[in-house]
């Protein structure tokens, strides 16, 4: 099947069957490069780009961004607070978690924005609701499409519009009628006994077979492609740490994050049509003996974000993507009997890129003032991926907010 | 020629056996289609299988748990979900009414309600039972609409006569029983008043319980007729609308039929008559020309394609060892279908979907595993095998010269059915 004759299938199949069918996924890096190709009517080095980056788990806020000047952060987690110099300071108040030394760099060049206390009306602390608030942008019910998703319905958006480094398609490109692509990386590993040559010889189309027979050989082509370029993309984080290598599971998250941001970086220079991409990192759910298991997921995000960001800076088209770094719910402000804390809620949200207003943004909530041991939110989230439909996206905000007018926050700069 | 009688035990079961097949060939297709929807006896094979009983729930009676007493709540629940999503595996492997079983694994897709939202496997357990007793789509909509489970799933219990919540209305119309496009704003927001009342107790998995006065009372129109409505009259209204039968024919031809073309007239016709009777609206659609043509195709879904091959390779879910069991399940969600847990309340996704290369890999992974399982268990019956025959094992009418010459570079017999259980041709029924 030719490109477009596959594009049109992908679209028919996504199309049919109303909400059940829309989660699909499927295309394949190669394909998704040579997308590039398809579409000159873009000029690419303008075209604004929003890679957004999901921490499962529920990173814990107060750890990252850190009070380090207010006693009651001191006295709430006796073994878990950072000591003042130790802290990355930002200003007299809060500081970055000292494994953050990259985002500091690119905080004093101005490129973060940080949103402080960032949250939603009535939390909730189950990872999969809260996470489905996030992605759907509806904290009242449940609802079948993401807030990326519904922009895809909105302007007819084709497949590769939205793309996704997750093993599966995220909640938030699904839309009713349009949902992202699903692009699976990461080292290729093979059964005892099973070479490339067999996966290679399973990939090959035969004339007269079916479109799903022709999509599903197509899956090991793309399996053998994809983990080709991911090598050549990212070599050390594709091969050599055990920790970064594809496992099965539901919550994201699975793939080394330097690795998919590595892969969004080559579509970009690449030139591909892809307006949004969905990364994860996870393992955030760390409740015991926190602050080791924090700070190395920490330092992975710091060191794959900061590499991105500088990469971003070096071409025309790098320099207009935003980046928003999200997790479903921060921690509460005690620390547990095992040094870890239990599920709360509000917490930051990083938005990076040469084109974002550098500083802090909003408020930081009290450590005093609690409902019931949890921070007070102070900005509704549905506010932050408002201004980034607004000024990324170039969409109304509330029509792909569930109506939701969301407060002006001006996150990137008026000259970007 | 293409083998009908083998598709159709592909589409209506969970992966036929060699020996099953066969028999199927002796009788021919109109019988085979008789018994998988009217099977004669009870299920000797589902009955090796029987229903866990979890007791009760660990956080019943535990309305302020410490962090202690949460952790272990949380440690039983864990356990409690593993057990059911081994028990049902397992029956689905071993039962004999096979199109029963994947009838109901459709239902259960169709009222898509997860346990990881819902929390209690005692819920979840209720709800499926309640399905497998439903005898038509009006009993089982009268009996999940105050399903625990469905209800505190779409926060039914929140909904009381002075704070209402659409959720469960909204469902019901949209994804359960009618459709989009059959419904309008206003029926949403007054079947949402039909449902006020109902509140769920962990101690009650059989039932949600009705608080009269919570209940909104007042009379509703509702899709053109004026009542008192209160939550069994709107499903009986909701079923009893035409819209509902054609949805409810499409919704079983995109899973049986094919999941890109839409259903033929002359199918949904005679699928219409003989609702309510989810088998026997299969019944209609498995002997209807249009999906007997062969002419459309549908991918297996991970759970399908999981079970088919234990079926086939002769192995049992509860057989096998907590470790194995882990990684067939950590497998499935790395697919994308895990048992009790749709992935949104519009269930699974279908088609291409499940042909990413993200599945591909995951998919090598638990092939290789299911042939050293086989291996295991049977070693000489496998090393005898060639394409020929695993084409027959695993009931793939034919391979093409691709597959066949991937098959040919196999250095093993267990390759050999890694390869087969990945191949497109098993992939794509």
């Amino acid at each position: 099947m030719d490109p477009l004759t596959r594009r049109r299938f992908l679209l028919a199949s996504t199309a049919a069957g109303g909400a059940a069918a829309v989660a699909a996924g499927g295309i394949g890096l190669a394909e998704l490069l040579s997308t590039a190709r398809d579409d000159r009517s873009t000029p690419d080095d303008r075209t604004d780009r929003l890679v957004v980056v999901t921490l499962y788990g529920g990173n814990d806020g107060l750890n990252t961004v850190v009070p380090y000047a207010d006693p009651a952060y001191h006295s709430a987690r006796p073994e878990l607070a950072y000591e003042p110099e130790r802290v990355l300071r930002l200003d007299d108040a809060l500081g970055l978690n000292p494994v953050l030394g990259g985002l500091k760099r690119l905080w004093d060049r101005k490129q973060v924005g940080i949103v402080l206390g960032v949250g939603y009306p009535r939390p909730d602390r189950s990872h999969f609701r809260s996470m489905d608030i996030w992605q759907t942008a509806s904290p009242a019910q449940p609802v079948a499409t993401g807030w990326v998703g519904r922009w895809l319905d909105g302007t007819d958006a084709s497949a590769e519009a939205a793309v996704s480094f997750e093993p599966v398609l995220p909640p938030l490109l699904v839309g009713e009628r349009r949902s992202g692509a699903c692009v699976a990386i990461g080292g290729l590993r093979l059964p005892p006994g099973v070479d490339s040559g067999m996966v290679a010889a399973l990939g090959e189309v035969q004339d007269g077979e079916s479109e799903l027979q022709v999509r599903a050989a197509q899956a090991y082509r793309d399996l053998l492609d994809v983990d080709s370029l991911v090598r050549q993309a990212d070599h050390r984080e594709a091969t050599t740490d055990p920790a970064d290598r594809p496992v099965a599971t539901a919550t994201g998250g699975a793939v080394s994050l330097a690795a998919q941001l590595a892969l969004v970086a080559r579509c970009v220079e690449a030139g591909v049509p892809t307006r949004v991409f969905s990364v994860s990192l996870g393992g955030f759910d760390t409740h015991a003996q926190e602050r080791v298991g924090q700070e190395t997921l920490l330092g992975r995000l710091d060191e794959a974000l900061s590499s991105f960001v500088d990469r971003l800076g070096r071409t025309a088209a790098g320099r207009r993507v935003t980046v928003v770094v999200y997790s479903e719910f921060g921690r509460r402000v005690r620390a547990n009997a095992s040094d870890g804390t239990d599920h709360g809620t509000a917490g930051p949200v990083f938005v990076l890129g040469p084109r974002v207003a550098g500083g802090f943004h909003g408020e930081q909530p009290s450590l005093t003032d609690l409902d019931a041991g949890d921070l007070k939110a102070t900005t509704d989230f549905r506010d932050v991926f408002g201004a980034l439909l607004a000024s990324v996206l170039h969409a109304e905000p509330s029509r792909y907010l569930g109506g939701h007018l969301p407060k002006p926050l001006s996150l990137l700069r008026a000259d970007g | 020629m293409r083998d009908d009688v083998a598709m159709l035990l592909r589409r209506a079961t969970f992966g036929p056996t060699a020996s099953e097949v066969a028999a199927a060939r002796r009788a021919g297709y109109a019988a085979t289609v008789a018994r998988l929807t009217s099977p004669a006896g009870p299920d000797r094979g589902a009955a090796t299988a029987p229903v866990p009983d979890l007791g009760r729930d660990p956080f019943d009676d535990l309305p302020d748990p410490t962090v202690e007493q949460r952790a272990a709540a949380e440690a039983t629940r864990r356990q409690h979900t593993d057990t059911i999503i081994r028990w049902w595996l397992d029956r689905l492997t071993v039962a004999d009414h096979q199109a029963t079983e994947k009838l109901l694994f459709f239902w259960h897709g169709h009222w898509a309600t997860s346990i990881r939202k819902v929390g209690s496997p005692q819920f979840m357990l209720a709800q499926h039972q309640k399905m497998r007793a439903a005898p038509d789509v009006r009993a089982m909509a009268r009996a999940l609409v105050c399903d625990p489970a469905l209800v505190y799933w779409l926060d039914g219990q929140l909904n009381t006569k002075d704070a209402p919540n659409e959720n469960l209305a909204r469902e019901l119309m949209e994804l359960f029983l009618l459709g989009i496009g059959n419904y309008t704003e206003r029926d949403v927001k007054e079947a949402g008043r039909a449902l006020t009342g109902w509140r769920t107790d962990l101690g009650v998995p059989a039932t949600a319980i009705f608080f009269p006065e919570d209940h909104d009372a007042r009379p509703k129109t509702i899709l053109g007729a004026t009542a008192a409505f209160d939550a069994f009259t709107l499903v009986g209204h909701l079923v009893n609308r035409p819209a509902c039968a054609r949805f409810i024919a499409a919704r079983l031809w995109f899973r049986y039929g094919s999941s890109t073309e839409p259903i033929a007239r002359s199918t949904e016709q005679r699928m219409v008559a003989a609702f309510p009777v989810g088998a026997r609206m299969l019944r209609a659609l498995l002997a209807d020309d249009e999906f007997r043509s062969g002419r459309h195709r549908l991918v297996k879904q991970p759970v399908e394609w999981l079970v088919g091959a234990l079926r086939q390779l002769g192995l049992r879910p509860a057989q096998l060892s907590g470790e194995t069991l882990h990684q067939l399940t950590t497998g499935l969600g790395g697919l994308g279908q895990v048992p009790f847990a749709p992935q949104s309340v519009g269930g699974w996704p279908a088609g291409a979907a499940w042909l990413s290369s993200a599945a591909a890999q995951i998919r090598l992974g638990l092939a290789d595993l299911l042939a050293g399982l086989a291996y295991a268990e049977r070693g000489d019956d496998v090393d005898r095998m060639n394409p020929e025959r695993l084409a027959e094992v695993l009931a793939v009418d034919t391979w093409t010269n691709r597959t066949y010459l991937a098959l040919k570079r196999a250095g093993s017999a267990r390759q050999l059915l890694t390869l087969g259980l990945v191949s497109p041709e098993y992939l794509v029924n």
